[in-house]
């Protein structure tokens, strides 16, 4: 017998709901054994993994709060990925949004006004999109590669912010740490209940999860994005703009990271620091492909993206597993994800010998 | 003696519809077998199961006596079968030789192979230069590859899907010659094509395929045409009314000396180009694939633009420097040669790809997609144009080659245009559907609409144009009457070269 790889004739409706499953199942499986092998009890190890961090409601909290700008940022960018535009510089866009809405909102005249929130948010958002703009100007203007000025403004957006919280933004009265003063009150989201961090800026990822749905499934723009996508030539046939549809891919990223980016400050830090991500931005590229650039599949990963988080953290800190350890279990989970995919395209064939 | 192919009950089906269904035939050596049928009938399947490059639910493959099991194309070249797809199957970035090597075992030298594809090229009376990149090919050149590509590899059984769908008459003389050659050498060849008359002068036996069973065998030398068509068909074919024209009193298009340089080195320049194309009249522009058709389309459709906005008008209105989609909203609509990537999206269904050019007619409302009207549009266009497909759900890339063409058609002669630029139109259409075509391009000429036909058939030029134009490197005939001119005339003009200047690469191998 000899197996054979093969397209299928269409796509398995099957392969699409067991893909996930599968790949669950099977790094259960590598994780055990790995576990096993350095002599880690599995069963214990994989518990602290996925259900401990969600055995309480500070747990949950955190899931939804680690979750909620995954997500959020990841449909952003599924918009542009949808067109084969490539954005992968979400994370620098989420360090100028917290950096425009952070600056808002120390700097504004009247730290008590109801407005400081909408502002915040504006702000933070703009700067996302004009942070996004700079790669789409040189993309649609002199046919740059989006993918390395997008790299690049991450790196000038990280030292940015070091330059901040280091020279002119330092708190006075913080000790020289490297870090900005805390946020007024009303610039900051109010949580549900003092004891959690949770804060209805989560609503927000809801609208967005809801607009990106209607985008990629109901609007003609979101068609023509495809268009470009799959068919570049039947897109320029058509009369769609190409630049239209870089200018489009990379706003919507630059705002969604860029509202990530006023949510972090507004929320859980209240200040800038050196480090105010921890990788939201990059870990969002990955949340946005398990989802299969669709809502409903980014909101899932999202959540599963966040797990994976927490659970390293735990196992980490009630376990002792070395870090590198959770990070490479991390991987095999992703790994076999993308990869089940594969077969929702194609089959294994089973072929008799040469008689 | 033992036959060279034989297949025995092949059954093969897609979701919702069977395209082989016990189909058994048998080619001898030498034999040229024509295998015949409407649009979407399963011939190119039934091809592809041959070659291996789909798998039959059941049945058997004998090549020279011996069972065929597990059947892949490689599989295939080791036996000495060799395939030219109808959708061509060549790596669009990478130049002519560097692909054709690519299909040919063992070790290779690229100069040596890239001389040997040069003179014999132009032997079999298809020029290609090997060093130009498939990306940069029109459909007719890259036909001419796939086409050279087989030949290179002298093989034992040829199978050739619709290859002269975009080639110039000559090319099919000197292609014929080549085949008939290989045939007496014992090669086998299988054959597909609409174009009857090429299989009367070629074929020696005939199976017809009708919803993918076999309803027929003949000998095309004994029968008439009209016979075959009817068998492929099953219905009598539809007649032809060509009304006189009655040319609208302003041209819809004007085309005022444009030049434009080439796109790149292998390109066309164009030169001083000029030609008006009326409301109520059918224009055709003949000429040898890779004279510079590709460019003019290009600019004419708006996929690119000119800097000059005065060289081209349309309805009296400057419009060279505007996009496709503005020339679209001034009532033009356009029918490209590369039906999959370019005028339908592969992986989209069919009301989606309505959708690409439609979208103006009411399909979106407020930014959003009106999925029920898009969905009743292509399911006009599907019963009008009788397009075989499950319906408006199939993706554009199940379609066979006539139906997916057929669609695209449909689609823009239902946006009822003031303008259409159309780019082989029958292109792979069977007899009954290219009638129907030719009529509807002629009833909305008509009706007013100005149509500009670019193709190198030149009988169907002959059959419904007005007027006929003559690219020839670049450079534009001046118009000629239909009634008052010839295919000698034409054809002359096809080749002429370009006022003393040396021709590029196409004549410089002919010669
Ligand atoms: N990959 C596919 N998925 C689903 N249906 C398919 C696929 N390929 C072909 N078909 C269907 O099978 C039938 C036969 O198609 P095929 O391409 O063999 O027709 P054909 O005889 O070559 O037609 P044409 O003259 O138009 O090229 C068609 O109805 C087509 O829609
Ligand atoms: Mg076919």
């Amino acid at each position: 017998m000899r197996l054979r790889i093969e397209q299928r004739p269409e796509p398995s409706a099957q392969m699409r709901i067991a893909a996930p499953v599968i790949a669950t199942a099977l790094t259960f499986l590598a994780g055990s054994v790995l576990f096993a092998a350095l002599g880690y009890d599995p069963l214990i190890t994989l518990h602290a993994f996925f259900v401990a961090p969600l055995n309480s409601i500070n747990g949950l909290s955190e899931w939804l709060l680690k979750a909620s700008p995954l997500i959020l940022i990841a449909c952003g960018l599924a918009v542009g990925f949808r067109a084969n535009i490539w954005n992968i510089g979400a994370e620098g866009q989420l360090i100028i949004g917290a950096i425009a809405a952070c600056g808002v909102g120390l700097f504004y005249p009247n730290p008590e006004s109801p407005l400081l929130l909408p502002l915040m948010f504006l702000a933070g958002t703009g700067a996302g999109m004009v942070w996004a703009a700079i790669p789409a100007f040189l993309r649609a203007r002199m046919n740059t590669n989006e993918i390395l000025v997008t790299l690049m403004l991450t790196y000038i957006a990280t030292l940015l912010l070091s330059f901040l919280v280091h020279g002119p933004w330092r708190d006075p009265a913080g000790f020289n740490y490297p870090q900005t003063a805390l946020l007024p009150p009303a610039a900051m989201f109010e949580p549900f209940d003092y004891a959690y961090r949770l804060n209805p800026s989560v609503f927000i990822t809801a609208v967005a999860v809801v607009l990106m749905w209607l985008f990629a499934d109901r609007s003609f723009l979101g068609y023509k994005m495809s268009v470009s996508g799959a068919a570049p030539l039947a897109a320029r046939y058509a009369g769609f703009r190409e630049s239209s549809a870089v200018w489009t891919g990379l706003l919507a990223g630059g705002a969604a990271a860029g509202i990530a980016g006023m949510a972090e400050v507004a929320g859980p830090l209240g200040q800038l620091s050196p480090q105010i991500s921890p990788g939201y931005g990059f870990a969002a590229i990955i949340v946005a492909f398990i989802g299969r650039l669709n809502a409903f599949g980014i909101v899932l990963g999202g959540l599963l993206m966040s797990l994976l988080f927490l659970g390293g953290e735990t196992v980490q800190m009630t376990l002792g597993l070395p870090a590198a350890l959770t990070r490479i279990f991390q991987g095999v989970l992703l790994f076999f994800l993308l990869a089940a995919d594969f077969f929702i395209y194609y089959r294994l064939r089973h072929i008799p010998e040469h008689a | 003696m033992i036959p060279r192919l034989e297949l025995h009950n092949i059954t093969k089906s897609y979701p919702g519809i069977v395209a082989n269904e016990d189909i058994s035939l048998s080619i001898q050596r030498g034999e040229v077998h024509a295998v015949l049928g409407e649009n979407g009938a399963g011939k190119s399947t039934l091809m592809k199961i041959i070659y291996g490059a789909a798998q039959a639910d059941s049945g058997e493959i004998y090549c020279d006596g011996k069972r065929i099991e597990a059947h892949n194309p490689a599989i295939s070249r080791s036996l000495g079968i060799e395939m030219v797809y109808q959708h061509f199957a060549l790596f669009e970035s990478v130049s002519v030789v560097e692909n054709i090597a690519l299909a040919i075992k063992g070790v290779f030298d690229l100069d040596r192979l890239a001389a040997e594809i040069k003179t014999l090229s132009a032997r079999y009376g298809m020029p290609i230069d090997p060093h130009r990149r498939v990306h940069d090919l029109s459909v007719g050149e890259r036909q001419r590859v796939e086409i050279v590509r087989c030949l290179l590899q002298s093989p034992k059984l040829l199978i050739l899907d619709e290859p002269t769908s975009v080639l110039t008459p000559q090319a099919v003389v000197k292609l014929f010659e080549t085949l008939r050659q290989l045939a007496s050498e014992g090669c086998s060849i299988v054959y597909i094509s609409h174009k009857l008359d090429e299989v009367q002068e070629l074929c020696d036996t005939a199976t017809v395929l009708r919803n993918g069973r076999v309803t027929g065998v003949a000998r095309p030398k004994e029968t008439t045409s009209l016979e075959l068509a009817r068998m492929m068909v099953g219905s009598q074919l539809p007649e032809m009314h060509v009304s006189p024209s009655v040319p609208s009193e302003k041209p819809v298009l004007e085309v005022r000396g444009l030049s434009a340089p080439a796109r790149d080195e292998y390109g066309t320049e164009l030169t001083n180009i000029s030609f008006d194309v009326h409301g109520g009249e059918i224009v055709g522009l003949a000429g040898v694939s890779g004279n510079g058709q590709a460019e003019l389309i290009a600019l004419l459709s708006g996929e690119r633009t000119h800097s000059r906005s005065e060289t081209i008008l349309i309805g009296g209105r400057p419009s060279g420097h505007l996009g496709a989609g503005e020339r679209r909203k001034l009532g033009m609509a356009f029918v490209p040669e590369e039906r999959l990537g370019r005028g339908a999206v592969p992986p989209h269904c069919l009301w989606e790809n309505a959708l690409l050019t439609a979208h103006r007619t009411g399909l979106v409302r407020k930014g959003l997609v009106e999925r029920g009207q898009a969905r009743d549009f292509a399911r006009r266009i599907i019963d009008r144009f009788k397009v075989k497909a499950n319906g408006p759900q199939s993706s554009a890339q199940s379609l066979s080659g006539g139906n997916l063409q057929k669609f695209i058609v449909g689609r823009e002669l239902t946006l009822e245009p003031k303008l259409l630029l159309v780019s082989q139109p029958t292109w792979g259409v069977d007899v009954g559907a290219a009638a129907f075509i030719r009529q509807t391009l002629v009833d909305l000429s008509r009706a007013g609409a100005a149509v500009l036909v670019v193709s190198e058939e030149l009988d169907e030029l002959f059959e419904i144009c007005d007027r006929l134009l003559v690219i020839s490197n670049g450079r534009v005939s001046p118009p000629l009457i239909r009634k008052q001119t010839n295919r000698e005339e034409i054809g002359l003009l096809m080749t002429r070269v370009g006022h003393g200047e040396a021709r590029r690469s196409e004549v410089a191998l002919e010669n």
